[in-house]
């Protein structure tokens, strides 16, 4: 039985390997994870106490130039690849997690809970999820565990609505009323039987969400809500040196954006190869 | 030679060696393997086979219509005269919009259901360059020629507010907007009810009298290609096997396959307690399969070593060369065995005085919407005894699934009717069922795909059955999993896969097997083999009947088809509009006096081996049961109503003859003499 589902997997597998989107994307994300991991051992200088002549435009040992402060923008980049990579995927997996569950729930139960979970999850989902995102960490503080819950429950309405309308689609096909017949409970036919059938949209929900996570992460460094200084967060470092870009001094900050960019678009770029093989 | 030239010359359709080959994961796979027919202008050609034969490939490749994937390799196609397979892509659109025209299987889907019909049908007119004037003007009259009620007020509805008859009368008015010269008709009545059915074959009949469109017609149903076709091909892995007048081929089957295709049939009345049904072992060979000789070699029971090594040569039947069959051994055609009685006949005979099962009294079901009552089933009376199988036959609508499903507890019944088991009340809901009482009842859905869970293996789904219904855990469940396989025959292989893995007959089985996890009193079985092949349908109905044999287990056996309930049944309910209209024994419902309405069921449908003598049609739509008509709720349909009579009152369910009742205001006498052949 085991063996059967790891055959269907590894067929997927070998599929989404395939894809080109899925290489090139992996291959960038795989690097920020090296550098997350390994950052400060990688970096050719200390991220944060290493000052050289401030300003410096990119040149040999400085790649990317040095910040006002005189620091290696290129040792920040790869150091800051640690902060943005342990919020925003431990985020988007909580928000699935809690999506799963809700969305199942709504759609397998349907009637009065589906009515006043629907309700819920759209008016949160009126709400500008980076301004509530900011009032929640001002009020509650900057550490990572507010960032990341605050994150996952934003994302969790969205994910809640996936996953019901998935279930929709399962509830009233004939193994429930089998399974019902049996007298399974319906925590059983919710998780065990119909959540394997409505896997699919949950992966590529999770890759879609993580890419989304890493931007909103970045865009609350950027905005002031993420660690303080002398942090070499990608979002903070934007923040820091943006002003200075009328200066001509675009190297502290033209690269920490193309770090984030990197990132999202190759998450995007592997998420777009899991939907076409899981949902074709 | 000569007369073949002319035909050629003459035929509406030419299919000349015809090799099509579908491209699946970048290998082309041959789906036909040199088909050859002809059809003469005003002739109706039929072509018949189990699905993945060929032969909607087939009729796709007449109108050049093959999907992105599928290409002619070799062969022709002529219509009147003109090559299709090398047409330019322009010329083809041309000829698809002047010469030939085709009819779908869904009539739902092949109109658009955002458009009214009259936009859409005047538009098929403005195709063929007539002015918008014109064309509404054709329209209205194209409607009237598919004998469609009211037909200006059809043209301003949506396509949703028609029935599904005449959904189809619609496509097919468009379909003859061009006046075609070729005619395709794709299952044109699969999905439509029996009565509905019966109309749309009606109306065909009658077109074909006032035109002389040629008429290629699929159906899985041999009685339709019998009673609506001149001549009929029989298809097989991509190969016509046999051709010959319809009636002949039906009648005297020349080709092994042709003989286990009309063997597998419930036919001539037969029942399970008289002979099992022949089934054709083995499976259609996969499409790219490499076949040199015999197409049907691997589950012919006359193949010798001739036909290992050689193609099979086209051996005429008869003396007017109307009539061919493919095979080495036609003189042997006899020999093939009749299947003997694998079923213990006697322990199918449901037991004398054998104790209800099950009883329902007063069960209504009334369903809300929108602040509406939908009384869905009326008080339904019914009793089932140990052993015995009771048919539920009835129109879609009719309330049988519901019934069911009110049995089973998904639904709840109103208050104020029961379900017993062995003579103790049972709750409403499934749910308030104790673990013995659910174990007593299990079901058997319509479609596999459905009824088995995707991402489970078949060990998983039994295993999961067997714990929860009987209580057995461990190894010993396991080995009850392998048991309960071995009886239903599927091997241990099968365990281990998922249901998408299996085919249509096998995913059925694992949900039989499933249902008898627990060694149920009662199985409901929904239309268990209306999505399968007839082959397969006849293992099916065998393998139930067998359990039944072995087990006593009753049957509850909601069906559409006429001959299926005729061979698995003991005592047949009719139903209605949520009510039953006539139950009783199967010979007492099939050789009457019947209820009119069963008796129109019975005449509806057509047969493989003849029509029937006395033809009834039906007119209208089944009404809605939220606002059912008064008195008899069948008197608007009904063909022997009695004015006056009918509409003020409803009959009671009363016993004509022990055993047999029904519910009717015409004294049984009367309905004997009404529905003797000689009146």
């Amino acid at each position: 039985m085991a063996s059967e589902r790891k055959l269907a997997r590894r067929e997927n597998w070998i599929l989404i390997r395939k894809r080109p989107g899925f290489i090139v994307g992996s291959v960038i994300a795989l690097i920020w994870v090296a550098c997350a991991l390994f950052g400060p051992q990688i970096a050719p200088h200390n991220a944060f106490d290493d000052y050289a002549k401030p300003n410096l435009t990119p040149r040999s040992g400085h790649l990317f130039g040095t910040d006002g402060l005189g620091r290696d923008v290129f040792s920040r980049v790869i150091v800051g690849a640690r902060n943005v990579l342990s919020i925003a995927p431990p985020a988007a997996i909580l928000s699935i997690v809690l999506g799963t569950m809700v969305g199942l729930l709504m759609g397998y139960r349907r009637g009065l809970i589906d009515n006043i979970v629907s309700r819920i999850v759209e008016a949160l989902l009126s709400l500008p999820t980076v301004l509530i995102a900011l009032l929640a960490v001002t009020t509650l503080g900057k550490s990572n565990t507010v960032v990341i819950s605050i994150v996952a429950l934003l994302f969790t309405p969205i994910v809640a609505r996936t996953v019901r309308s998935a279930v929709l689609g399962e509830r009233d096909l004939d193994y429930v009323t089998s399974a019902k017949l049996r007298g399974e409970s319906n925590f059983f036919i919710m998780f065990r039987e119909i959540l394997p059938n409505v896997s699919g949209p949950i992966v590529v929900e999770l890759t879609v969400r993580i890419g989304y996570a890493i931007f909103t992460v970045a865009t609350l460094s950027f905005l002031g809500a993420g660690p303080p200084p002398p942090t070499a967060d990608w979002g903070a470092q934007v923040s820091e040196n943006f002003s200075n870009l009328l200066g001509h001094l675009w190297w502290p900050t033209i690269f920490p954006a193309l770090a984030i960019a990197s990132l999202v678009i190759a998450v995007n770029l592997i998420a777009d190869a899991v939907q076409s093989v899981l949902e074709a | 030679m000569t007369s073949t030239q002319t035909a050629v010359a003459t035929a509406a359709l030419v299919v000349d060696d015809l090799n099509v080959a579908y491209t699946v994961r970048g290998i082309p796979r041959a789906v036909l393997r040199g088909v050859s027919f002809q059809v003469a202008p005003g002739e109706a050609y039929g072509l018949v086979g189990e699905s993945g034969c060929g032969k909607s490939t087939t009729a796709y490749a007449a109108l050049r219509y093959l999907p992105r994937n599928g290409d002619i390799v070799s062969g022709r196609v002529l219509v009147h005269g003109d090559d299709i397979t090398n047409m330019s892509s322009a010329a083809l659109q041309h000829f698809r919009a002047t010469q030939a025209s085709m009819v779908y299987q869904d009539p739902g889907s092949a109109l658009n259901p955002s458009l009214r019909v009259g936009r859409q049908v005047v538009e098929s007119f403005q195709l063929l360059g007539q002015t918008k004037a014109q064309a509404k003007v054709s329209a209205l009259a194209a409607l009237k020629r598919v004998r469609i009620a009211s037909p200006e007020s059809v043209l301003d509805r949506y396509p949703f507010q028609l029935s599904g008859g005449m959904q189809q009368r619609v496509v097919i008015a468009m379909a003859l907007a061009c006046d075609p010269k070729l005619l395709v008709l794709d299952e044109p009545t699969t999905g439509l009810d029996a009565t509905v059915e019966a109309e749309v074959l009606d109306l065909v009949r009658m077109l074909r009298r006032e035109s002389d469109a040629a008429i290629l017609m699929i159906a899985h149903n041999l009685g339709i290609i019998r009673s609506m076709c001149d001549r009929v091909g029989v298809m097989y892995a991509g190969k016509i096997v046999e051709e010959g007048r319809s009636t002949e081929v039906f009648d005297n089957p020349q080709h092994p396959y042709t003989v286990g295709l009309l063997r597998s049939l419930p036919r001539h009345g037969i029942r399970k307690t008289q002979r099992a049904l022949a089934t054709i072992p083995g499976l259609l060979p996969l499409i790219g399969t490499e076949l040199p000789t015999c197409v049907f070699l691997d589950r012919c029971p006359i193949a010798s070593d001739i036909c290992r090594a050689e193609v099979p040569p086209m051996v005429p039947v008869g003396t007017d060369g109307s009539r061919f069959t493919l095979c080495h051994h036609p003189d042997r055609i006899g020999n093939i065995a009749e299947i003997s009685a694998v079923v213990d006949i006697a322990m199918l005979a449901p037991v004398e005085g054998a104790a209800d099962v099950l009883e329902l009294t007063h069960v209504s079901k009334t369903f809300r919407q929108r602040g509406h009552d939908i009384p869905a089933l009326v008080d339904v009376e019914l009793s089932l005894a140990e052993g015995e199988t009771l048919g539920i036959v009835g129109e879609s609508g009719s309330g049988k699934s519901t019934l069911a499903k009110t049995m089973l507890g998904i639904e709840t019944l109103d208050g104020g009717g029961t379900v017993s088991l062995d003579g103790r009340g049972l709750e409403a809901a499934t749910v308030d069922r104790s673990a013995d009482e659910k174990r007593s009842m299990q079901m058997v859905f319509q479609n596999p795909d459905s009824a088995l869970n995707r991402s489970w293996s078949v060990r998983r789904i039994l295993l999961r059955s067997v714990v929860k219904l009987t209580g057995v855990k461990g190894a010993a469940a396991n080995t009850r999993v392998e048991q309960l396989a071995e009886h239903l025959r599927l091997t241990p292989r099968h365990l281990d896969l998922k249901p998408r893995q299996l085919s249509g007959g096998l995913k059925q089985r694992v949900a039989i097997a499933r249902a008898f996890a627990g060694d149920p009193r009662i199985v409901v079985c929904d239309e268990p083999t209306s999505a399968l092949d007839v082959s397969v349908q006849a293992a099916i109905l065998n393998l139930l009947a067998d359990l039944q044999a072995e087990q006593h287990t009753s049957y509850v056996f909601i069906t559409h088809d006429m001959g299926v309930v005729r061979y698995l049944a003991d005592r047949i309910a009719v139903m209605y509009l949520g009510r039953i209209q006539e139950v009783g024994g199967t010979d007492d419902v099939f050789n009457g006096p019947h209820h009119p309405y069963t008796e129109a069921l019975l005449s509806a449908v057509p047969s493989v081996d003849g029509e029937p003598k006395v033809r009834i049609r039906l007119d209208g739509e089944i009404p809605s049961p939220a606002n059912p008509p008064s008195g008899c709720v069948f008197h608007p349909r009904c063909p022997r109503a009695i004015p006056g009579v009918c509409e003020v009152s409803e009959p009671p369910l009363a016993e004509v003859s022990p055993g047999h009742s029904m519910r009717c205001h015409i004294p049984i006498d009367e309905l004997r003499r009404l529905q003797s052949p000689v009146a």
